[in-house]
């Protein structure tokens, strides 16, 4: 088979009528995916918001709670580091923008250089979950990260659905973070144009879309 | 005719876009991973079929549990069930009428209808070369290869296979109700067919918007095409939620998490949740699973009444309201759960208002035949039997959606006699329909006429009285799912009814050998099949070959006209025959290139 044979990707000129759109084949696909993705995730805080709204406790962050309803204790999560994640990945989502932009300017080294910032602010964003979850090698103290504070994984809906929502959504990343790398190279070698990186930008900033909900849905509502 | 303009550059485009695939020549990239939608569409229909068998086997058990209660069952019991002397035992029954379920909707129906039939019409249809993502659509089918293995592997661990029923419903499908491995291998396997599911749905979408030949609009697509189109919108769009219930309840099952685990079980979840996530899906899933028949069914109409479609556009409305009003009706499934009078009443009304566009393609289906020349072929017979019990199911329907009604017939044999005619028999009936009706563009052979006919009169008046047979016993009081419904005072009188209907089921059954006959002896020894057996117009008939060239079309065709151009008095006098391909020129027709070029 040749290398030709399942590139679709052309952007179609035939026939000039509005209902065939000049959408390419790719990136109507992942629009399309990122539409059933939403649907994933609205599964997973659709449960969420189920469970929170019928429990009596959500959170066992306080000793007066904990007195109250005679819950273990558990940690509250950090609001402010994870502002700063939010921060950081509004910021790697404007890089690709920026980065799609060079793109369009036929500016493959400025894409290049933008697109790499993206992959970096996604890894940051990474590390920053794994300290959340699981503390920096005991960089801060033994028992730090919300694993080792008590936050346990099965013991409450409060725990649970953290893990699960966070969790997805970091796999996400990840997924952004492996794509996005997959491109660097692509553009490096010179293989993308900028509808490649219009497509992975969508995905990008689709999980920076989902983050923005996640964060608000867990973490800022109060109780 | 035409009633655009084309350009050259048009033309030229779009055979710069659907450049022809070179066709392999090695045997893996040929016969096993094959990137080709016609090849794959086979192993689609060939996984489906097995599945089928596996099945509707499993329902044969069933119906024997239901005539002879703990009898041994006769050839297969004493291998079956050892322990038992041959007799179905209750926890076998639970796996049995569970997995039975399960496998027909997504091992069976699914593959068959969307994977089959999707794969092979979609681009055929449109005048495509493939499918916008061929490798996509190849991974599509090998995903759904794993998730197959994992559900004929959930038969072989301790304890069985799957045994919640086939909406696995919590707190009976978590540790606390179905220990063993084999329900978590279920679920495991259904979150993985979604996956295929997905892919598949979004290939198709991205290839019916973009892959469509010049002249392609969305009015001359056949009425398969936007079934299928519409399906895999359902899909794509509620699959999903199917995934994140089977993932929370995996955890449940597995990490110990307690998401459904509640009441007596001793946890802190809530099993309810399970069923709004588990019926977002599920109820678009039925339409999933209707669509392309109705889609086929306006299709096999026209073609073989030989006239143009009553009210089509009207046809593909209805379609489309169906496709959003399913979204919004799931509650129905769940007034007896407990839910607030107000809320079911607002499921009952959108629900009920289902049946106005039902009513719509009812009518146009039968309008189409109205004084048409009806040619009873076998496609055609498959489609008014499809007719037949949709319609004997969408008539029982509404008790069960009208909250009153459905207070006393909920979990009853009435439900499953009413899903039964409606979801698995006219999707049953339909695909075999268009399996009769696209068999010699696929293989390139005709089918028996007569063996053909047999199996439509088994399956027609076997499924039909198996249902009424289960309507009338659910009518009278018989619940669904019991391991032996007779040791109830108020059902013993059934049972006469339930032997009855069995024998019918038996009958079913053994009519579906005509197929198996006729399926291998056409595949080897049939009759080379004609480019166009059926006269129809549309393009994988007037523009392929039968079998079609690996590339499907050497030129990709001008489309001109709709798909139901039957006789047409103008055609009729100027070609002397009663059809004209969507792509055919009549003489002195003006296309719209010719005028481009004389300027």
């Amino acid at each position: 088979m040749s290398a030709a044979a399942t590139d679709h990707e052309h952007a179609l000129v035939y026939p000039d009528e509005p209902i065939y759109s000049r959408i390419t084949a790719g990136k109507l696909a992942m629009w399309l995916f990122l539409l059933s993705d939403g649907f994933s995730f609205s599964g997973l805080l659709l449960s969420y918001g189920i469970l929170r709204g019928s429990s009596q406790v959500w959170g066992c962050t306080t000793e007066a709670i904990a007195k109250t309803f005679g819950c273990i204790e558990e940690p509250a999560l950090g609001i402010n580091f994870t502002a700063l994640l939010t921060f950081l990945l509004i910021c790697s989502s404007v890089t690709m923008v920026l980065s799609h932009a060079s793109m369009v300017e036929g500016d493959r080294k400025g894409a290049l250089k933008w697109l790499g910032l993206t992959v970096a602010g996604g890894a940051l964003f990474l590390v920053g979950q794994c300290w959340e979850y699981w503390g920096l090698f005991g960089l801060f103290g033994p028992h730090h990260g919300l694993i080792h504070e008590g936050l346990k994984f099965g013991a409450t809906h409060y725990a649970t659905t953290f893990y699960c929502v966070t969790g997805f959504h970091g796999l996400h990343v990840l997924t952004g973070v492996l794509y996005l790398s997959a491109v660097w190279i692509g553009t490096a070698m010179g293989k993308t144009d900028a509808n490649t990186l219009e497509v992975a930008g969508l995905f990008w900033h689709f999980v920076d879309l989902v983050w923005i909900l996640v964060f608000t849905f867990i973490y800022l509502i109060p109780n | 005719m035409s009633d655009r303009v084309m350009t050259k550059a048009d033309i030229e485009a779009a055979e710069h876009l659907q450049h022809a695939h070179v066709e392999p020549k090695d045997f893996l990239s040929r016969y096993v991973f094959s990137i080709d939608h016609k090849y794959i569409a086979k192993q689609f229909l060939w996984a489906g079929l097995l599945f089928l068998l596996f099945g509707g086997l499993l329902a044969m058990l069933i119906r024997w549990q239901w005539a002879f209660p703990s009898q041994p069952v006769p050839l297969v019991g004493k291998a079956l069930f050892p322990n038992s002397g041959g007799a179905i035992t209750p926890p076998a029954y639970s796996t049995i009428f569970t997995t039975h379920g399960l496998i027909m909707i997504f091992f069976a129906i699914t593959p068959i209808m969307i994977g089959t039939f999707g794969n092979f019409c979609i681009p055929l249809m449109i005048g495509a070369r493939d499918m916008a993502f061929p490798k996509l659509n190849m991974y599509s089918f090998w995903v759904f290869m794993v998730s197959q293995l994992l559900m004929i592997a959930s038969f072989c661990v301790e304890l069985g296979s799957a045994a919640a029923g086939w909406t696995t419903y919590p707190p009976l499908s978590t540790n606390v109700g179905t220990p063993g491995a084999g329900q978590s291998l279920v679920v495991l396997a259904l979150f993985v067919t979604g996956i295929s599911s997905i892919m598949g749905a979004i290939n198709y979408i991205t290839t019916v918007i973009r892959f469509r030949a010049p002249g392609m609009t969305w009015f001359r697509m056949p009425a398969t095409v936007w079934g299928l189109w519409l399906t895999a919108i359902l899909n794509a769009l509620f699959v999903p939620v199917l995934g994140s219930a089977g993932l929370l309840l995996l955890f449940d099952r597995t990490f110990g998490t307690q998401f459904f685990v509640a009441g007596a079980a001793g946890g802190i979840g809530d099993p309810i949740l399970f069923q709004h996530l588990f019926w977002i899906f599920g109820h678009p899933e039925v339409y999933i699973l209707i669509l392309p028949i109705w889609g086929f069914v306006i299709d096999f109409m026209s073609f073989f009444a030989r006239k143009p479609a009553y009210w089509y556009k009207g046809s593909v409305y209805a379609m489309i309201s169906v496709s959003v009003l399913s979204a919004v009706v799931y509650g129905h499934h769940m007034f007896v759960t407990g839910m607030s009078p107000l809320l079911g009443q607002a499921f009952m009304l959108l629900t009920l208002v289902i049946s106005v566009p039902a009513e719509i393609l009812f009518l146009n289906w039968l309008h189409t035949m109205w004084k048409g020349s009806i040619r009873l072929t076998v496609p055609m017979l498959f489609a008014l039997g499809t007719v037949f019990v949709f319609g004997l199911g969408g008539l029982t329907g509404i008790y069960l959606a009208t909250i009153s009604t459905d207070l006393y017939l909920h979990d009853t044999m009435w439900v499953v006699g009413h899903f039964h005619l409606t979801m698995a028999s006219a999707a049953f009936l339909g695909s075999f329909g268009a399996l009769y009706f696209w068999f010699p563009k696929m293989y390139g052979r005709a089918t028996n006429e007569t063996l053909g006919k047999v199996h439509f009169w088994f399956s027609v008046i076997g499924v039909t009285a198996v249902f009424c047979g289960q309507l009338i016993a659910g009518y009278n009081g018989q619940q669904r799912r019991l391991f032996d419904p007779f040791q109830y005072t108020y059902i013993k009188h059934l049972r006469e009814l339930n032997k009855y209907t069995s024998y019918f089921a038996f009958a079913l059954g053994a009519g579906q050998l005509a197929f198996v006959v006729n399926f291998f002896h056409s595949l080897f020894a049939g009759k080379k099949a004609e480019k166009n057996p059926w006269d129809v117009g549309t393009l994988e008939w007037t523009d392929c070959e039968s079998p079609p060239v690996y590339h499907n079309f050497d030129r990709v065709p001008i489309v001109l006209r709709g798909p139901h151009e039957y006789n047409n008095p103008e055609v009729l006098a100027k070609l002397g025959k009663d059809w004209v391909g969507q792509s055919e020129q009549l003489p002195g027709e003006d296309i719209g290139i010719d005028a481009i070029a004389a300027e």
